[in-house]
């Protein structure tokens, strides 16, 4: 399992370079650069050309690449122009953000999915199984931002419950209080975006299950109809849920930035999103390696979990 | 049992296609899921496409002693902040949205067929590299991408029909070249080599027509994520560019004017948006109880 996980991980490489190669070349050939953007309407071709030479960014485009390739694989992802610090620490900052919402949303959906999908994978066909059909079905053909709005619509603007985004109020309450406040909406709604999907696989993996051999050997013990559900349906039928919890990270991050941006959330897709527009190039590619290293990190999960429950699989 | 890297798709035994296809028509048409979502997607053409027709009211017009007006006899879903027909926005939005993703669903599954069938067909290095490419792909952070080319280059809709396409075909290829694998070893295929037949042709005669069934499931769920995806990008600002109307555009306009309770502006493209996913989805569903089912 060790040089499966090694190996994975050596395989990952080329995919990572040639991100690296992609995002790079395509942020600079992209006409109006960022002394364009730091300079604003004080912008002359001479200051111009002073602040590419002082970012380096007079040099040929390969050297450029190698001297940012250089400095990222030792660690170094830049300095922003924008923020006028190192962007680790710029990052240190905007990234917890993000990854609170993010694990918060991922625990709390995969509990709800799994809930659901077992009640309704068990009671398949009762008014209970309709009913969260019928949701879950609402629910996954809803465009996240349609139901960000939504949310800000009802909750902040109409009952006034929350506020409507940010992630401090100057007299709301402060510390864990004023993360329940402000992290409650768009935490929900990255739920409930991702819950329908989840919660339709671990139904039809539950049903899948319960027609199984091991399940009628299991009854025909005498076990009780709990210890059959629980201890031999379930533990089977959450095999492929542990899967898509590996590949469901990039997906979870591309939600996360539109309900960052709905709600003024200053995470990771924030930060992205304003580099983008001032194109602070160091910003923008450390963001997509980031997501993109934790994409691969996540596939691999992903495959490392499946075999870690279902001793059926070995590694080579 | 090895595992296969990031890949749960397991072929299903796949049958001839023969007298199952007039089954999967029949079971399909049976289901009133089916017919909720062609009823639903026929509605949704006809707002959008034929609706301008009998409705003369010009989407563009703006008319300042009528701004954020609500819905009247004069304009039956009022107007927006520069006084213009909302009704006739609704129905011109639904016509870009609606081409949009149709074609750039369409566009993701030719090259996403196209290369599964390739890669399971020839098989060996060509396999092997084709998937490696694949993988490589499937590590970039799709939105990111997609948010920073348009924020670069604010392509115009053809353009964006192709970055759409080229960013979303990968699943497809996988699911593609799975079901290959299997039907490639069929007797069948076999058969038609032993005539001489070459790959293009067992391509197109053999493999094509019995992976179609996947292929229709995949394009719903394409078609429904292009239309989501164009709908976010253009409510994030980028994606279609204005002044022509476009549902995503529409509701990231309407929130400027969230506390001023004009309901009219945000609630008719978010409702059309998730009537058009919804009709696709139907559709998807019962497609899949008939394919499924054949076995």
């Amino acid at each position: 399992m060790l040089v499966y996980t090694l190996r994975r991980l050596l395989q990952a490489i080329p995919s990572l370079f040639f991100l690296a190669l992609l995002s790079f070349f395509l942020i600079h050939i992209v006409p109006g650069g960022p002394a364009q953007s730091l300079l604003g309407q004080h912008s002359t071709p001479a200051r111009i050309a002073a602040i590419n030479r002082s970012l380096g960014l007079n040099k040929p485009l390969y050297v450029q690449f190698g001297i940012w390739l250089w400095h990222l694989v030792h660690g170094n992802f830049g300095y922003s122009y924008t923020f006028d610090q190192p962007v680790l620490q710029v990052i240190g900052t905007y990234l917890p953000h993000t990854l609170e919402l993010v694990s918060v949303a991922i625990v709390l959906a995969h509990l709800l999915a799994v809930f659901l999908g077992t009640v309704q994978g068990y009671y398949q066909g009762r008014w209970f199984d309709h009913v969260i059909t019928t949701i879950t079905f609402f629910l996954w053909s809803m465009p996240v931002f349609w139901l960000g709005v939504l949310f800000v619509m009802i909750f902040a603007v109409d009952l006034g419950w929350f506020p409507s985004g940010g992630i401090s109020s100057p007299n709301g309450p402060g510390g864990f209080g004023s993360f329940i406040m402000h992290a409650t909406l768009p935490i929900t709604v990255l739920v409930l975006s991702t819950v329908a999907s989840w919660a339709r696989f671990m139904r039809s993996s539950l049903m899948d299950a319960m027609v199984q051999d091991y399940v009628r050997t299991a009854r025909s013990k005498g076990l009780s109809e709990f210890m059959v559900l629980f201890k031999h349906a379930l533990k089977n039928s959450l095999l492929p849920i542990i899967t898509l919890f590996g590949l469901s990270i990039p997906g979870l991050f591309g939600g996360a930035l539109v309900i960052e941006l709905i709600f003024n959330y200053p995470g990771i897709g924030l930060l992205t999103w304003n580099a983008a527009f001032q194109r602070d190039y160091p910003i923008i590619l450390a963001t997509v390696m980031i997501v993109g290293v934790l994409t691969v990190l996540g596939n691999l999960l992903a495959d490392l979990l499946y075999g870690l429950v279902d001793p059926r699989i070995t590694y080579r | 049992m090895a595992v296969q890297p990031s890949t749960t798709i397991v072929p299903e035994e796949v049958p001839d296609s023969s007298l199952g296809t007039s089954r999967a028509v029949h079971l399909f048409f049976r289901n009133p899921m089916a017919w909720v979502g062609i009823i639903g997607i026929v509605l949704i053409v006809l707002f959008s496409f034929v609706g301008p027709l009998f409705y003369h009211v010009s989407p563009l017009a703006t008319n300042v002693t009528d701004l954020l007006a609500p819905p009247s006899a004069h304009h039956l879903l009022g107007t927006d902040d520069l006084g213009r027909d909302y009704l006739s926005r609704m129905m011109y939005g639904g016509r870009l949205s609606l081409i949009v993703g149709f074609s750039a669903a369409i566009a993701s599954m030719i090259i996403g067929v196209t290369y599964g069938l390739i890669s399971g067909l020839v098989g060996g290095w060509l396999d092997n590299f084709l998937m490696r490419v694949i993988d490589i792909l499937l590590s970039i952070p799709t939105l990111f991408l997609l948010l920073f080319l348009d924020v670069t280059f604010q392509p115009s809709p053809l353009e964006l029909i192709f970055v759409l396409a080229i960013t979303s075909w990968f699943g497809v290829t996988r699911l593609v070249r799975s079901e290959v694998l299997s039907i490639k070893q069929r007797d069948y295929v076999e058969a038609s080599r032993a005539f001489g037949a070459n790959n293009f042709h067992i391509m197109i005669k053999e493999l094509l027509p019995n992976v179609m069934g996947t292929v229709m499931v995949a394009t719903t769920f394409q078609i429904a994520g292009a239309i989501i995806t164009i709908a976010t990008l253009s409510f994030l600002g980028l994606g279609l560019p204005p002044p022509e109307p476009n549902w995503g555009t529409m509701l990231s306009d309407s929130m400027s004017y969230m506390y001023e309770n004009t309901w009219w502006l945000i609630y008719p493209p978010g409702i059309a948006l998730l009537w058009t996913v919804l009709s696709i989805n139907f559709i998807s569903e019962a497609l899949r109880g008939a394919i499924d089912s054949r076995f």
